[in-house]
Parts: C-alpha cells; sequence; structure tokens
C-alpha cells in the first residue's frame, strides 16, 4: 500500500477556523450576522428552566389524591412565591376550626398537578446562562434562539489533554526550550492573567505558582499522572474533563511524563508571544472525541474566510511524523516506505509497520498506529 | 429474507467500533462459506472527518488490496466512486454490506423502575439484552430524593428511557409517580435538540393511560408490553424490539454520518439491512451456541471502552448480558486502574516496574487510545491489565445474572437446606461448559497461549471447562450476517470464528503449595500417555490439537473437587484445540497468589513458562 490514514492533531500557523457557540436550550441571539465579535463578547444568552421540587401535597394536607382537588389553591403555570398558598381545607366539619394550610415551599411556578399521586410539581426560578463568543472572530451566521457561527483565521494547536473551561489571556513563552523544565522561581506577577508556555513538564509546584500568581493558562510538553492526581484530588477514570474548576486551564501537547513539546508546537508558540490566546483543556476522548484547542486569532479579511476541505491526513513515504508510543516516544521521524505484509514486532504482535529514519539518518521500523502525521 | 449461495457470493461486514472499523470478506469458495480477508482502519466520527463512512471506506480499501494480492487478481473492486457496488459483477463489487455499530459511544439509555430489584431489573436485563449502556437505573424504593432523582434523569442526556414498573393489574401510583418525575425532567436526547427524547413504556397496562397524560407532550411515547406482567415472569422481548427500532430511526441518524451507512447496508435486492448495536449481535450469537450444543456458555467481548459479559446458564437456557460501561483497554484503560488498583494488576507482572512509569504509560494508551504495544514489557503490562478488567466485569456480571428476584418459591427440603434464595447468582463456573473471549486484546494476542492464561486467570473457571477465543474478532459481523443469512453465519463461524484453544482442569478448594492436588493420567490419540501427580499451585500444558480428544483419568486429594457432584475422581474425555490442555491446580474458592513479591514473581514465570506464554528472554 503505498500511502494509509493516520490520526493526527493539528498543529497550524495559519487555518480558517469555524466555532459553534449555542446555548443548551433555545434562548435570544444578542448579535447579527456579520458583526465582529471579541472573545469576552456575550453572543446569547438564556434561562435556564430552574430546579423541581416535589411536593406530596396530598399527604401534607391528609386528604387522597383523588380528594386533591377539592382543596387545591392553584393551577398549574401559575407563579408563586414563599407565601403563596397551594391549599388549604375547610378544618372540623367546614367551621374553619383546625384548618389546615399548606404554603410553597419554594418561590417560582406550579408546573404540574397530580391526581393519581397526589404530588404537586414545582420550579424554582430560572436560571440565567449566557454564551461568550470565546475567540475574536466574524459572526458568520445565526442559528436563530440557538446561537451563532464565528469564523476568524488562526494559529492552532490542538493538544491531547487537558483539564478546565476556556478562558483567555495573553501568550507568554517562558521555557527556553522545547525540552525545558520551568521551576518555581520562574513565575511571578508578570504572568497574571496570562497564558504561559513550560515546555516539556510542569511539576505539581509550578502549577500551584501559577495559581498564586492569577495564571490563566499552561500550555505544557507533558505532565505526571500523580501531580494531575494531586491537583484535582482523585484519578482521571475515563477521559472527560474541562468542567474541574481549579483556577487555571492546563493543556498537554504530547501526553503523560515528561515529554519535550514538539519543536513545531514551540516554534509557533514562541513566534505569537504576546498574542491574545483563547484556550480551552475540554477532553473527550470517546463518542465524538474533543481535544483541548490552543486558538491565536490572527488579521484576515473577510472574504479570506473560506474553509478548505477538511483534509486527510495521509501516510505516505516522505510524510514527517512524530512516534506517540515507546520506543522512541516523542521522536520526529521521515517515512520511507510503507511494507503492505503484516510484520511481527518485538511483542510478537503481527501488524503493518512503517519504515522511517530520524533526522540523524538512523533508521527504524514501527507499528503505523504508533505514530502520528504531522501536518505541513 | 433469508439467502443461499445462489445469490451471496461475496459479502463485506464491518463493525464500527469506538477505536477501529473492522472489516471482513466472506466469501462462497469451493462448495462453503469462509472468511477469506481481514482489514482495519480507525473509526471517523471525530474531527476534521466527522463521518464513520470514511472509516469503513479506509477498512475497506485494505480489504480491496488484500484480495487483489490474495488472488492475484488486480481487477477485484468492491466499492466505486466511494459506494458499494450491489450485486457483484464479477470481480467488481458484493452482493451484500452489513454492519454493526458501537461507535459514538454506542445506545445509552436510561431506566426506571418502582422496586430496583424487581421491575427495574427486568428493564436493565431488556435494555443490556438489546445492547444498550445502562447510564442509571432510578426507581421508587432506590433511596435518592425525588428531586434528586429528577435532577439526575435531567443531567443523563440518555439516547432513550426504558420506563418499566407494576404486574399488570398492581400499582398505578408508583408508576405514574415515575413518570411524574421525568416529565418534571424534561429530559433532553443526547445527540441533537431537533428531536423529542424517545420514552418507551412497558409497565403495569392498567396504568398507560394515567402515562399517556404525564408524558405524551414531553417525550415521544411508545407503549409496549409489560416487561414483567406478573412477577414469576420477565416478557423482554417487545421492548429489546422497540429498543432496536428506535436505535435505528433516532440514535443512528443523529450520530455523524450514519444516515449514510444506514444507506448503503443492504442485500442483495437492495433491501436495507439495519444496523445493529455491536453488543446484541455478539449477543445473538452466543444464544445461538448455546441453543445448538444444549451447554452453558460464558462469554466476554472485551472492547476499548467497554467490556461485555454474555452468559446462558441452566436447562432454560437464561440468557444475561451486563456491560461495565468504564473497563476496557484504550478509552477506559485508566478506570481499570483507578477500579482495580495497582497492586492488582501487578499481582500478574513477571517483574519490577516503576510505578510512575507504569501510570504514565497507561494514562498515555488512554488518551492515543489506538497505539499499540511494540515493546514486549509493554504487552505484558496491557495483558495483565485486561486480567483486571475482565475480572471486575465478571464481578458485576455474576451480582447481575440472577435468578427474578422477589417471586415466592416452593421448595423442598434440601433447596430449604442449601439457603439459595430468589435472586441468587445463576453463574455457576463449575457447570459451565465453555468460556469464550472475544476483543482485540484476547483475539489479537501475539499467542493464543496468552489468550488462554488471561481467560483462566481472570474467570478462575472450575473443574472441567472448554475455553475458545473469537479468532480474529468477528462474532459481532456474523450477528447481523445472520440477518440476511443463517447458513453463512454459521458456516462461517464453525469454521473460520470460534477457535477452540482447548480445556482447563480446575480442582475447586484449598490446599497447600506444593503437597499432592491431582493425578493425571491422560491417554492421548498419538498413543503417549501423560502421567503424573501434580502437587498444589502449579499449572500443566498437554498439547492436543484441534478436533483431538483424549480419555483422561482424574484423581484429587486433600479435599480438592472436580465437579458439581464434588466428585474427587472422574473419567472424562477432554477436548483439544490450538493451545491443549491445562491441568491448573492453583486452588479456587479461594485462589490467591503468593502476597510476597519475590516469590510471587517466581511462581509467575514458572507458569508463564510452563504454559510458554512470553518468550523466554522476559522470564529469565
Amino acid at each position: 500500500m503505498a500511502q494509509a490514514y493516520s490520526a493526527g492533531l493539528t498543529v497550524t500557523d495559519n487555518i480558517i477556523l469555524r466555532k459553534e457557540r449555542v446555548l443548551p436550550l433555545k434562548g435570544e441571539v444578542l448579535v447579527k450576522k456579520g458583526d465582529k465579535v471579541k472573545a469576552e463578547d456575550v453572543v446569547a444568552e438564556t434561562l435556564l428552566p430552574g430546579k423541581v421540587v416535589p411536593f406530596n401535597l396530598a399527604n401534607k394536607l391528609g386528604v387522597t389524591p383523588s380528594q386533591l382537588q377539592n382543596f387545591i389553591k392553584v393551577q398549574p403555570g401559575q407563579q408563586i412565591t414563599k407565601d403563596t398558598v397551594l391549599a388549604e381545607n375547610k378544618g372540623l366539619f367546614g367551621t374553619g376550626l383546625f384548618k389546615s394550610v399548606v404554603h410553597s415551599p419554594v418561590d417560582g411556578e406550579v408546573e404540574n398537578i397530580s391526581a393519581v399521586t397526589g404530588q404537586v410539581l414545582l420550579r424554582e426560578p430560572r436560571i440565567p446562562v449566557q454564551v461568550k463568543a470565546f475567540m475574536d472572530g466574524v459572526v458568520t451566521d445565526v442559528i436563530p434562539e440557538e446561537g451563532v457561527i464565528i469564523e476568524n483565521k488562526s494559529a492552532y494547536i490542538q493538544g491531547i489533554f487537558g483539564v478546565g473551561d476556556e478562558t483567555v489571556g495573553e501568550l507568554k513563552v517562558i521555557a527556553k526550550s522545547p525540552g525545558d523544565e520551568i521551576g518555581v522561581r520562574d513565575i511571578d506577577d508578570s504572568c497574571k492573567g496570562k497564558v504561559i508556555v513550560t515546555g516539556a513538564c510542569v511539576s505539581y509546584e509550578v502549577i500551584e505558582a501559577a495559581r498564586k500568581h492569577g495564571v490563566t493558562a499552561i500550555i505544557t510538553g507533558g505532565i505526571d499522572d500523580q501531580d494531575i492526581k494531586r491537583l484535582l484530588g482523585y484519578d482521571i477514570g475515563v477521559a472527560i474533563t474541562g468542567h474541574e474548576k481549579i483556577g487555571l486551564t492546563i493543556v498537554c501537547t504530547e501526553g503523560f511524563g515528561k515529554i519535550n513539546m514538539a519543536q513545531k508546537t514551540y516554534d509557533l508558540l514562541k513566534h505569537f508571544e504576546g498574542h491574545k490566546t483563547s484556550i480551552h483543556g475540554r477532553t473527550q476522548i470517546r463518542a465524538g472525541v474533543i481535544r483541548p484547542e490552543i486558538i491565536i486569532p490572527l488579521q484576515f479579511e473577510d472574504q479570506e474566510l473560506v474553509a478548505p476541505e477538511a483534509a486527510v491526513p495521509v501516510l505516505k513515504p516522505g510524510t514527517m511524523i512524530r512516534v506517540i508510543r515507546q520506543p522512541h516516544f516523542g521522536r520526529i521521524a521521515k517515512v520511507t516506505k510503507l511494507p503492505e505484509e503484516l510484520t511481527k514486532v518485538e511483542s510478537e504482535t503481527m501488524v503493518r509497520i512503517l519504515e522511517a529514519e530520524f533526522e540523524d539518518g538512523t533508521k527504524f521500523s514501527l507499528p503505523r498506529a504508533n505514530v502520528e502525521v504531522i501536518e505541513s | 429474507m433469508q439467502y443461499d449461495e445462489k445469490r451471496l457470493t461475496r459479502i463485506v461486514a464491518t463493525d464500527c467500533g469506538s477505536t477501529t472499523t473492522k472489516a471482513i470478506l466472506i466469501e462462497w469458495v469451493d462448495g462453503e462459506y469462509r472468511q477469506t480477508i481481514r482489514g482495519e482502519a480507525p473509526t471517523t466520527v471525530e474531527a476534521p472527518l466527522n463521518d464513520v463512512t470514511k472509516g469503513v471506506i479506509n477498512a475497506t480499501n485494505e480489504l480491496e488490496e488484500l484480495a487483489r494480492l490474495k488472488y492475484n487478481n488486480p481487477n477485484i473492486k468492491f466499492m466505486e466512486n466511494g459506494e458499494f457496488v450491489i450485486p457483484r459483477n464479477g470481480d467488481i463489487g458484493v452482493d451484500a454490506y452489513v454492519s454493526t455499530s458501537s461507535a459514538g459511544g454506542g445506545l445509552q439509555m436510561m431506566v426506571t423502575g418502582v422496586v430496583a430489584s424487581m421491575t427495574g431489573e427486568s428493564a436493565e436485563r431488556a435494555a443490556l439484552g438489546a445492547g444498550a449502556i445502562v447510564m442509571d437505573l432510578i426507581a421508587s424504593n432506590d433511596k435518592r430524593m425525588n428531586h434528586e432523582k429528577i435532577e439526575r434523569i435531567r443531567h443523563l442526556r440518555p439516547d432513550m428511557i426504558l420506563m418499566a414498573g407494576g404486574e399488570d393489574g398492581g400499582t398505578v401510583k408508583h408508576v405514574v409517580e415515575m413518570a411524574e418525575l421525568v416529565s418534571g425532567a424534561d429530559p433532553k436526547p443526547r445527540l441533537g435538540a431537533g428531536y423529542k427524547l424517545p420514552v418507551i413504556y412497558a409497565g403495569n397496562v392498567e396504568a398507560q393511560g394515567e402515562i399517556q397524560n404525564t408524558l405524551k407532550d414531553k417525550v415521544d411515547l411508545i407503549m409496549t408490553d409489560n416487561i414483567r406482567p406478573k412477577l414469576e415472569t420477565e416478557n423482554l422481548g417487545p421492548a429489546r424490539d422497540k429498543i432496536h427500532d428506535l436505535f435505528m430511526e433516532h440514535v443512528m441518524k443523529q450520530a455523524p454520518g450514519y444516515n449514510k451507512l444506514m444507506d448503503w447496508t443492504r442485500g442483495p435486492d437492495h433491501e436495507n439491512v439495519p444496523i445493529m448495536p455491536t453488543p446484541a449481535a455478539v449477543g445473538n450469537i452466543m444464544q445461538t451456541i448455546a441453543q445448538e450444543e444444549n451447554i452453558e456458555v460464558l462469554g466476554v467481548d472485551i472492547g476499548g471502552a467497554t467490556t461485555d459479559v454474555f452468559s446462558v446458564f441452566t436447562e432454560e437456557h437464561i440468557f444475561n448480558r451486563t456491560v461495565s460501561a468504564n473497563l476496557g483497554m484504550s478509552y477506559s484503560i485508566s478506570n481499570v486502574l483507578a477500579s482495580a488498583g495497582l497492586d492488582n494488576i501487578m499481582r500478574w507482572v513477571p517483574f519490577d516496574i516503576n510505578e510512575g512509569e507504569l501510570r504514565n504509560m497507561i494514562k498515555n494508551k488512554m488518551i492515543r487510545p489506538t497505539t499499540i504495544p511494540f515493546l514486549l514489557k509493554e504487552l505484558v503490562l496491557e495483558q495483565a491489565i485486561a486480567k483486571e478488567a475482565l475480572r471486575l466485569a465478571f464481578i458485576q456480571h455474576k451480582d447481575f445474572a440472577s435468578s427474578l428476584k422477589g417471586m415466592q418459591k416452593q421448595r423442598d427440603i434440601s433447596e430449604a437446606f442449601s439457603q439459595s434464595t430468589s435472586g441468587a447468582t445463576i453463574v455457576d463456573m463449575m457447570s459451565l461448559d465453555l468460556l469464550v473471549g472475544s476483543g482485540g486484546v484476547l483475539s489479537h494476542a501475539p499467542r493464543r497461549n496468552q489468550t488462554f492464561m488471561m481467560l483462566i486467570d481472570a474467570f478462575l473457571p472450575e473443574g472441567i471447562t472448554q475455553i475458545a477465543v473469537d479468532s480474529i474478532f468477528m462474532m459481532p459481523h456474523l450477528g447481523v450476517l445472520s440477518e440476511i443469512s443463517t447458513k453463512a453465519a454459521t458456516e462461517v463461524f464453525r469454521k473460520d470464528c470460534m477457535l477452540y484453544l482447548g480445556t482447563c482442569v480446575a480442582p475447586v478448594g484449598r490446599s497447600k503449595l506444593g503437597k499432592q492436588a491431582l493425578h493425571a493420567k491422560i491417554n492421548l490419540p498419538n498413543g503417549k500417555v501423560f502421567d503424573e501427580h501434580i502437587p498444589y499451585g502449579e499449572l500443566r500444558l498437554i498439547p492436543l490439537g484441534v478436533g483431538e480428544v483424549a480419555k483422561a483419568h482424574l484423581k484429587t486429594s486433600g479435599g480438592l473437587t472436580l465437579d458439581s457432584n464434588r466428585s474427587k475422581e472422574l473419567d472424562v474425555e477432554l477436548h483439544g484445540g490450538t493451545v491443549g490442555i491445562v491441568l491448573d491446580t492453583r486452588g479456587r474458592r479461594p485462589f490467591g497468589l503468593p502476597t510476597e513479591k519475590t516469590q510471587r514473581i517466581s511462581y509467575l514465570k514458572k507458569w508463564m513458562r510452563e504454559l510458554e506464554v512470553y518468550p523466554e528472554e522476559i522470564l529469565a
């Protein structure tokens, strides 16, 4: 086979991005097509339904569910406060003596009254939710009542794993090289509000210092599993992340352990030092994969916003690859040959391999599954 | 519609898994159906491709290339212009294309019942049997406050909900109360906001009217027969069928590229062949084996994200399936570490390794799930993790596969003394006839001996048990193929899919290391006789080929037993396989490994060397 499909992460200095920014429920869109927006701008908002409080009114009143309708004082859809009388009986022999009066336990609205169970469902007041633009760009489409599509031209890096939600800050490269390891003393007040780049790994102590100095986000090659566990207070079982409230966002570009950041990634970040950067650590490696993103918006003209056809990363002789598992984890090489037949590797597994050579000319072979294509 | 070789001569079947899309070619060759070629490619449900059919095309391309090589015919082609050519015309095209799918997280359901261990459990069984992952079971008696249940329902965003509760003529109030909670939560489907969430009601028929009133405006409500019409009876079929219909109509249509894929899956007359959830297809096959051979079967399918365990036990062939949603070998590998603990994984590893290094390796596999162990050490570690994933999944299965809870049972005097209760597990490892493994780590282990050892270490079969493996992971494909040709599916299953590894003989009970445990005298078909007194704590491998049978006289010592009758002496026939007969005197109930590390590693090496599991260099 002369070529083969291979998964890879995007690292590019120039891409047309298209982001859908939608509400979890229908609501109001606050911007219109053609508007230029900043990452911090609110583009849509809505009110989420409040919490539902089930309340067994028949029990409270001491009547059967079918009798409840004789005593109920409210109806579905009615607004209520804690003073509202939900139901009352007529007291002893209808005289009003020893009468039971049941007040609403919450402010809100009556959702449902059941004559089968005697239960009423009360809904607390609605909760406002806002969606921000997340990246500087232009609104190219509006989905009525739901949200918008924002497009821009950006330098763009997909991370492999992250924690923490969307945030924005100015890019500051602290690491002097892709293999650098920064220390606590490298973090000071000049890092406040910044997205910092730390090199081959970031220790728990450095993360703590970053939190203390108000760093917005950290971009690192690798991170130790135990440091993440210490940071979160639990072990990550299934990689569904992004919701953590840890005071900052962390994006790993390579993986777990100490791994040099890919030279291309480092050079790109270095080139754009000082630029405004949108970043999130959301990772979901199952059921509709989501990878962390680092977005550095660039100047553009509207007519540039034509997204090219999604390119399929392909392995063929000459393709630059990065090794993503031991041995040679993290190293860059060039594919020299793609043998068709299955080949036995050290573990005795029969796999399709590729032959490649490192920059120094050393030749090696690996399972095709253990590399990713570096897109040029 | 069923077809035979007149209309079906070449079939492509795919299984779109969460990690890999696996394609197989089935052909009518020399008067029989055979699986001839296999190809695979990464599943493409993520950006930038966002289209499952791209992975299918890539896997099929590999099939085409390998077919051209195999038949030395450059004209062979299954697809043209990115679509299957159906029916076949000479070298071009295929007669049918069928597929299963678990990509995109498979089918995710929530179920409700009145009593969690009764109607709730029946609903769970129906959903699992239909191939779903059950995200939560919400019941009237599950100890959560009602507002917590509402929050949970709203938070989950399942693909569909199955509601059970009440025997026919029984409680209405509790069932309606559950419907009120669902209505209050106003749940939204996981994929897409463009349609109402499907809710299947399979509870007390007398509550149907009230359920309709409570839910009809909020959800897409479908009524079907009561899942538990009487406490003594379970009726899962109608609910399962509805789940399958809705899976196609709602869930699959929302996943990226599935509309196209659903249009592709066609038989020789261009009729549509529905895509089946992968576990439902495997379940089909397991039940067929048990019924046709009249045996008890335990099967496992360990995938990247989940591990499914299937069993058919008792004379009535009661089928159970469980899915351990977060136990798997890639996406969920890190959760195996979190659930089992590092010590439990390390107890299967015959060398020392730095803990931090191992933890980072596991996490890197989680975030790059398609990678393959190149280094021998990494393979050994992955297989140790697999043993723990299988063990944990099996514990969950044993708890779930029980007799119906809540039913009154007349007992005779012997049963009264045996303390059996309703709701006890029906999984009996002593009466089990066949243990079948499937899924990447088992089907693609470089040595079949590794598969054998993973299965016996994880499941601890007792007495005499045959061990088999799905040779190259094609049970899902055959499960769906049987929809259009039982003949093709059964023939391929017997000839190419089911690979017998051999038989495990494991006396039950405890003794002391080194003490006499089993005397085995085995007359092999080549005239040789294996005759040995085997001490406790040992393994022996006796080669015996596929289809070969050996007559054995087995006699235990020290209170160890060989079957359900607690026999200590047996004359039996033992069946061979690609591995052979394994005599396992390491004990059962309990099975234990030495706790001291040096001693444990020494025993592991001895056992692995005896079973020829790994190359000598790693055991030296």
